[in-house]
């Protein structure tokens, strides 16, 4: 059964430390939903699972598993399960005895005990890793028997902190369809903390992008990139991140894809914006060309960066001007104050 | 460019360890050669000339009551003393890693004994268990446990005698094990712990199963060095009790004194003290065996 988690007003200030690790934080996931924490490190993405773990105590603000809420009650109370960055598995324990810790914790009868963890091995194509101890198993191996220990007893909710971070680039893609699979056979409710926005984009149902401990935007992966309630999530979010140009009292934004030659699009420029480029650079990545140069038409002249997908043919060369054009529709605004985005995206 | 003497590092390393050597065989090795050539010989205080005799002095402590009771109090009163050692040290291992307030006090409370000469820390012991002064009795008295006018006489009776014998061990051996199975169980990342702590393990099967058997190494490291420093030590009996009740707890180590020193036997004496020996090797082999494992994982 999935079960929705939520955070109200959630605070947690270290001893020592004059500004919040965790600054009234609110949030619920859906059930059975997964939910990502992002943000760059130190932002307090971890203290919030921790949190809603047991393994920290809330300053202020309350947590709800299940509509129940759970402030002071210990870990093994709130019916989660986490997998930690180093996987803490029990170094001094065979695989077999790992996964069955949490069911020997709740007194499950050893011959039950023993049919959970096959279970458990077997969906992770563990099942001839069990007499091993962790020290002989491979990164990939030890992130999966610390799933098969998270999964076993069934938890009403999944909390990962950065699962992934230990394993190699190869490895990670792997891993990465693993985990979503695993999750859409359990259907869980999962909260997930990773720093690596590839991650989030490809994994998340909704993301919670955070900074300084605040939550920044709340909302599913094509809203957080396309529509950013901030430039701070518009720039951490993409790679390259999106262009800011300041004008006047607003800051426009757009993605570095979103921008297209004028020429390409010939006579049809209806709704779009007309601006241009002077090229500085161009990097040739994975078939796109990055350009680099200094836009002017949209607000002060300011350096961007444009993305020309591998299909636009069109010969640019470094130091020559370029009209482009964006559309309306693809300009965000924000205030040039306060950095949040406007309302109303058109002006 | 001419070689320097800080470049010849095979000569330099033998000067530096030349101290060590002297001092090791100057105090150590020439003594032990000494003790296990008289044991095997009549040398006395009284007349040291060097005779040959076998076995004899063996022969002649294996006859004798007071040698078999001191061989036997030395196992007794080392497995004794390690067991409890362990036992307490781990409790205070975890109430030093702890946090709580005052726990600066409570630290050095608890490390003070550890700095104090054996043989100083057994004079006030003397002073505790002393048969009319008693603070301990006082505080029996005061709970009522204890009738007024009667007294313990700690250190007058036998079973008592070896009970002070094995507290006062114990008292000083506590905080030195304390200290390195804390160091032992400070090694065990938080990680480790804090996934125990949602796998649903309480404090006791968290205790058992992960810390416990993780610190174990280090378990066994402290109680072998608290087992050599148990099995050799003579200052605490000799201070404490001097052998009293009637020889009732004499080790090796205080009785090889009472013989050799106090006695002028110096060979039966030697051959006292030689039983110490095998032990000590065991001990030792076990010790290096325990730090090479450690050194492999």
């Amino acid at each position: 059964m999935a079960v929705a988690v939520e955070a109200v007003g959630l605070t947690k200030r270290f001893a020592g430390s004059s500004r919040p690790a965790v600054d009234h934080v609110d949030l619920a996931t859906e059930e059975g939903e997964y939910l990502v924490l992002l943000g760059p490190s130190g932002c307090g993405k971890t203290t919030l699972l921790r949190m809603i773990a047991g393994l920290e105590q809330p300053s202020e603000g309350e947590i709800r598993i299940g509509g129940n809420v759970v402030n002071g009650l210990p870990p093994r109370a709130r019916r989660i399960a986490m997998v930690f960055q180093s996987y803490a598995l029990y170094p001094h324990k065979t695989v077999r005895q790992n996964i069955e810790f949490p069911l020997k914790a709740q007194r499950m009868p050893p011959d039950k005990r023993n049919e959970r963890a096959e279970w458990a091995t077997e969906l992770l194509g563990l099942t001839r890793l069990l007499d091993r101890r962790p020290r002989q198993l491979s990164g990939g191996e030890r992130q999966r028997v610390a799933l098969a220990r998270a999964l076993v007893r069934e938890p009403s909710v999944f909390l990962l902190d950065e699962p992934l971070s230990n394993l190699d680039a190869k490895l990670r893609t792997l891993a990465r369809d693993d985990l979503k699979n695993f999750h859409e056979r359990v259907g869980t409710t999962t909260i997930y903390v990773t720093h690596d926005q590839v991650e989030a984009m490809g994994m998340g149902d909704r993301i919670v992008v955070m900074l300084d401990g605040k939550v920044r935007q709340i909302g599913p992966p094509q809203a957080v990139y396309e529509l950013p309630a901030d430039t701070f999530v518009a720039t951490f979010l993409g790679s390259p991140p999106m262009n800011l140009i300041p004008r006047d009292d607003v800051i426009v934004g757009f993605r570095p894809e979103k921008a297209l030659p004028a020429a390409v699009l010939g006579e049809a420029l209806d709704g779009h914006r007309r601006w241009t480029l002077e090229i500085h650079r161009i990097e040739y990545l994975s078939g796109d060309r990055h350009l680099h140069g200094l836009a002017t038409g949209l607000g002060t002249p300011t350096p961007v960066i444009v993305r020309l997908p591998a299909t636009v043919m069109m010969p640019i060369d470094v130091g020559g001007t370029h009209d482009f054009v964006v559309r309306e529709d693809d300009l965000c605004y924000f205030d040039a104050e306060t950095e949040r985005a406007h309302e109303v995206r058109a002006r | 460019m001419r070689s320097g003497l800080a470049d010849r590092e095979g000569f330099l390393a033998r000067l530096m360890l030349l101290p060590a050597i002297a001092y090791i065989v100057a105090l150590v090795a020439v003594p032990f050669v000494i003790a296990i050539a008289y044991s095997f010989s009549d040398v006395t205080a009284g007349n040291p000339s060097y005779d040959w005799v076998g076995l004899d002095n063996y022969r002649a402590n294996w006859r004798d009551p007071v040698f078999k009771r001191a061989l036997w109090n030395t196992f007794f009163f080392t497995a004794a003393t390690m067991v409890l050692t362990v036992v307490l040290a781990n409790i205070v291992a975890l109430l030093l890693t702890a946090d709580f307030r005052g726990k600066w006090v409570v630290r050095f409370l608890i490390l003070l004994p550890w700095t104090t000469p054996a043989a100083l820390g057994a004079i006030a012991w003397v002073f505790m268990l002393d048969s009319l002064l008693s603070p301990i009795d006082w505080i029996l008295q005061q709970v009522g446990l204890l009738d007024d006018n009667r007294h313990m006489v700690w250190l007058g009776k036998s079973g008592l005698a070896k009970a002070s014998v094995i507290g006062v061990q114990v008292w000083r051996l506590v905080p030195l094990a304390a200290v390195i199975i804390m160091a032992g169980q400070t090694a065990i990342p938080d990680d480790i712990h804090d996934a125990a702590a949602v796998d649903g393990a309480g404090f006791w099967r968290r205790l058992w199963e992960v810390t416990l058997p993780l610190t174990l190494p280090v378990i066994a490291v402290a109680a072998l060095f608290g087992a050599i420093i148990t099995f050799t030590d003579m200052s605490v009996v000799r201070v404490l009790t001097n052998g009293a009740p009637v020889n009732q707890t004499q080790v090796l180590a205080s009785w090889a004194y009472v013989k050799g020193i106090d006695g002028g036997n110096l060979a039966q004496g030697a051959a006292v003290a030689v039983f110490l020996l095998p032990l000590l090797l065991a001990a030792t082999v076990a010790i290096l065996r325990a730090v090479r494992r450690w050194e492999v994982s």
